[in-house]
């Protein structure tokens, strides 16, 4: 979508940002997907960000650190799991909601009240330093704990993965071309090589990563991986999409906030532009130029 | 030029400080009672675009300059909480990166206007070197910008450029090292840059100031390049010029929300959301797109001249496209201002035109991708089937006879009955041959899309054959001529030059201009332009 406004609008600079990274590889151009946060009015959907979440924090974050995101994040405005408090016209009472739905009215729950953050954040043991003593110990998550990373450091992610470093999570579909696609395209693409094509010793076969040979496992290869509490069945591709959405949204967590801004000051910048070109023409009026 | 001074103040307050410091009267003079020829069209708007663009700079930069962390263990982390946690950096950091490519596309507009409409000529000549002056900092303060988010294209592109400096004789590596603050792009760098890309910013405001100044004491040029000669040509600056300013640049801001709001990333790298990493070099360096045309010259220069290498070659190329036009309005030998009336000049500089955006295309593309298709690469493969093969070494008296002698041992051996022969150097002196007899001389033909794509094909063949039966096979390669990006962007870049340093000297001298009107009055009512 990104791709095809820049084409429309700026065909000329459009021309200089075409990518060609698939040069020397025979790399397969990511699967276009149905995403409901692309276009100019798309939106996360709430739903699946929340699925994807339990997606990465069961699956991924075995190896893969978010280190830019803090489990408060989740519970902002805009978050997967940001609670409101709505008044409930049929019990009369005011109660704490996940999201908001069906076009309610309702207040954001500070963070530090959020109980689904604090439940998150607390089951996670978060490296730290012993206060009395100064040794490393470890204790429970809070809401303003950065993302537990799942290795000490570089090298020992390294050690753990055959020498291949699983990058951070936290902006992995704009690090990419086509982020999102490119994501969804990579968990799912998965297959034996192609006649012919000589095995690489600990990778793995996948036609949307550069060179064709990753060195991460098939991170969703069975189905029912996690249990989603709304009911939907857990299959591979569902995982992935779910997940997808969810780093989408970790990568650009204020787009809904900068696409709503942004219909306002359009809106305002094109009356803007009418009244301002009136008043140029009135002034202009009865100069021949 | 302005004339006598206009202003009459109001009140007790402005004539207290009218006597004491005259700014009321500056600011009168200069930006309402200014008079400003009545034929401008839109392209005259661009200053007034560019000095919002500079604004929006400094101010989103000095907010983000508050957040920012400049140490390569957390600028880049720095820029993430900008986006995510402070508030309102979710929208001024996006502001700041799209608008440096707002700033340019306004400046290019700005400079081809002042190309076309010969507004470098006398008087404008200092005007116009300010400006060049103005785009120089330009460039510099957007690089240095562009590596403090730290990322893989931010630190590679510093890495490319500081090199390049390192190219210039003598006092080139020397230069390269105090910039870099040590032997490799690392932390003292970021360090320096960010101070640097703080103060150029400044800098630009200082020559925008001797910019507009020098434009008030030459005045404005207009389409038709004619002066100004009485009352009726002109219009003073307010209101006339301040509505018209105001709004194309309000139809500039609808651009520039589309881009913030709508597409924050579509004009950046992907990679530069990658933390820099010395160890991984990204498989394709760009810079940002509006440096891309000068990127494509730096690389056209694939061959040595002389005492001056490749690397050095584009260098001097490169900062030799700016530096032409430093001297432009002497170059351009033509007494006629605008090239509304000059036909033939108008159609080089179409070419122009458009060679700056194909150099800008180039500067994109990896510079060994063909430009248009080619013929296949081929190969004729040539082999025995069956044969017996016999080996011999020959030593050659000399390392000058060498290829003489042991085409001469090959020829003998296929006297001897040898259907083909291998020659296989082994030292400067030295080689052995094989040859293969009897048996069935066998051939093929195969081929690829690209060079590598014809060895795979080769490498096959050959393996299917097997080694056993076929002790070796001989290949002739055939490539065929490819149009490359690298040519191209010579065949460019040759143009770029030769329309400066040729055609407008040349041109001027030559050719005849169409009737120019005396008048500005004259010009409005003769044509639409
Ligand atoms: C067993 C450890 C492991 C698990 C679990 C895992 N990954 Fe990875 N991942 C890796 C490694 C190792 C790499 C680096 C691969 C390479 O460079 O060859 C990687 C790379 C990636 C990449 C980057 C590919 C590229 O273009 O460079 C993405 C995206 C990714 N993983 C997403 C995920 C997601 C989403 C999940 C959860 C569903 C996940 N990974 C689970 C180990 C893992
Ligand atoms: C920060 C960047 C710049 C700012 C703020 C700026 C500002 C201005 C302004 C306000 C004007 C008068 C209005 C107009 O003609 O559009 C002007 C005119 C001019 N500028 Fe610039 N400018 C900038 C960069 C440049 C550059 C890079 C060049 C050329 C290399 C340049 C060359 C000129 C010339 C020749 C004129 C006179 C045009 C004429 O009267 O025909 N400027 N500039």
């Amino acid at each position: 979508m990104r791709a095809h406004c820049l084409a429309a609008l700026a065909a000329a600079l459009a021309l200089f940002a075409t990518p060609q990274a698939h040069a020397e590889t025979q790399q397969a151009h990511p699967h276009a997907e149905k995403w409901s946060f692309s276009g100019p009015f798309g939106t996360y959907d709430r739903a699946s960000v929340q699925r994807g979440f339990l997606v990465y924090e069961t699956v991924c974050a075995a190896c893969h650190s978010l280190r830019h995101l803090s489990y408060r994040n989740l519970g902002e405005e805009g978050g997967p799991f940001a609670a409101y408090r709505v008044f409930n016209e049929e019990t009369g009472q005011h109660e704490t909601t996940l999201g908001l739905h069906g076009g309610h009215e309702g207040k954001l729950v500070e963070i530090q009240d959020n109980p689904y953050v604090a439940a998150i954040a607390a089951a996670v043991m978060i490296p730290d330093i012993d206060r009395d003593t100064g040794e490393a110990t470890e204790r429970a998550g809070r809401p303003s704990d950065r993302f537990r990373s799942p290795y000490p450091n570089p090298i020992a992610a390294r050690a753990a993965n055959g020498g291949a470093l699983p990058p951070d999570l936290s902006v992995i579909t704009l690090a990419r071309h086509d982020g999102a696609n490119y994501v969804h395209s990579l968990l799912t693409g998965y297959s034996d090589p192609p006649a012919g094509v000589d095995v690489v010793q600990g990778k793995y076969y996948n036609r949307y990563f550069a060179g064709g040979w990753i060195a991460m496992p098939p991170p969703l290869a069975s189905a029912d991986m996690v249990t989603y509490s709304d009911g939907t069945a857990a299959t591979p591709e569902q995982m992935a999409r779910d997940v997808t959405h969810f780093l989408a949204w970790a990568s650009d967590p204020k787009m809904e906030m900068r696409k709503s801004l942004g219909l306002q000051s359009m809106a305002f910048l094109l009356v803007l532009t009418f009244l301002v070109y009136l008043a140029y023409k009135q002034v202009w009026r009865g100069t021949k130029h | 030029m302005a004339g006598p001074s206009t202003y009459q103040p109001a009140s007790g307050f402005t004539r207290w400080l009218d006597t004491r410091l005259p700014i009321l009267r500056l600011a009168h003079d200069s930006f309402v009672a200014y008079p400003t020829p009545r034929n401008l069209n839109y392209w005259w708007t661009f200053g007034a675009v560019l000095s919002m663009c500079l604004v929006v700079q400094i101010v989103t930069g000095i907010v983000l300059a508050m957040h920012y962390a400049p140490s390569i263990h957390d600028a880049f982390a720095s820029v993430q909480r900008i986006r995510r946690d402070v508030p309102w950096g979710w929208l001024i950091q996006p502001i700041h990166a799209v608008g440096a490519s707002m700033f340019f596309l306004a400046v290019y507009i700005h400079m081809f206007r002042g190309l076309y409409y010969g507004s470098y000529k006398a008087p404008r000549e200092v005007l116009w070197i300010l400006g060049c002056v103005i785009y120089l900092l330009m460039v510099a303060t957007a690089f240095l910008g562009y590596s403090l988010p730290w990322g893989q294209m931010s630190f590679w592109a510093a890495t490319v450029i500081t090199n390049l400096l390192g190219a210039v004789p003598v006092v080139g590596t020397a230069i390269r090292d105090w910039l870099m603050g040590g032997f490799a792009i690392d932390n003292p760098t970021l360090n320096r840059f960010f101070s640097l890309h703080y103060l150029l910013p400044f800098l630009i405001v200082g020559v925008v100031v001797l910019h507009v100044w020098a434009l008030h004491e030459a005045g404005q040029n207009n389409p038709a390049g004619v002066d100004p000669k009485e009352k009726g040509d002109t219009v003073p600056f307010t209101p006339h010029a301040t509505m018209k300013d105001l709004f194309i640049t309000v139809v500039f801001l609808l651009l520039f929300g589309l881009f913030v709001f709508y597409m924050p990333d579509a004009l950046g790298h992907p990679d530069n959301y990658i933390p820099a990493d010395p160890l991984v070099t990204p498989t394709h360096i760009v810079p940002e797109w509006y440096l891309l045309p000068f990127y494509a010259i730096l690389r056209a220069i694939d061959f040595n001249v002389g005492p001056i290498d490749s690397k050095l070659g584009g260098v001097i190329l490169m900062f030799g496209a700016i530096a032409v036009l430093f001297v432009l309005p002497w170059l351009d030998t033509s007494r006629v201002r605008s090239m509304r009336y000059r036909p033939i000049a108008q159609q080089f500089f179409l070419i122009f035109v458009v060679v700056c955006i194909a150099l800008g295309w180039c500067g994109a593309q990896q510079p060994a991708a063909p430009v248009i298709p080619h013929p296949a690469f081929k190969a004729d493969l040539r082999w025995v089937e069956g044969g017996t093969s016999a080996t011999r070494t020959v030593t050659a008296t000399s390392e000058r006879d060498a290829v003489a002698g042991f085409e001469a041992a090959a020829q003998e051996m296929r006297q001897a009955g040898a259907q083909l022969v291998l020659v296989n150097r082994t030292s400067p002196t030295q080689a052995t041959l094989t040859g293969v007899s009897g048996g069935t001389e066998q051939r093929a033909t195969v081929q690829g899309r690209d060079l590598d794509a014809l060895e795979a094909e080769i490498g096959k063949r050959k393996a299917s054959l097997g080694a056993a039966s076929v002790p070796f096979v001989e290949v002739d390669r055939k490539e065929p001529f490819v149009f490359t990006v690298t040519r191209f962007s010579q065949i460019l870049t040759a143009y770029y030059f030769l329309f400066f340093l040729g055609i407008l000297p040349l041109l001027g001298l030559r050719e005849t201009a169409s009737r120019v009107p005396d008048t500005i009055a004259k010009s409005i009512r003769g044509g639409a332009h």
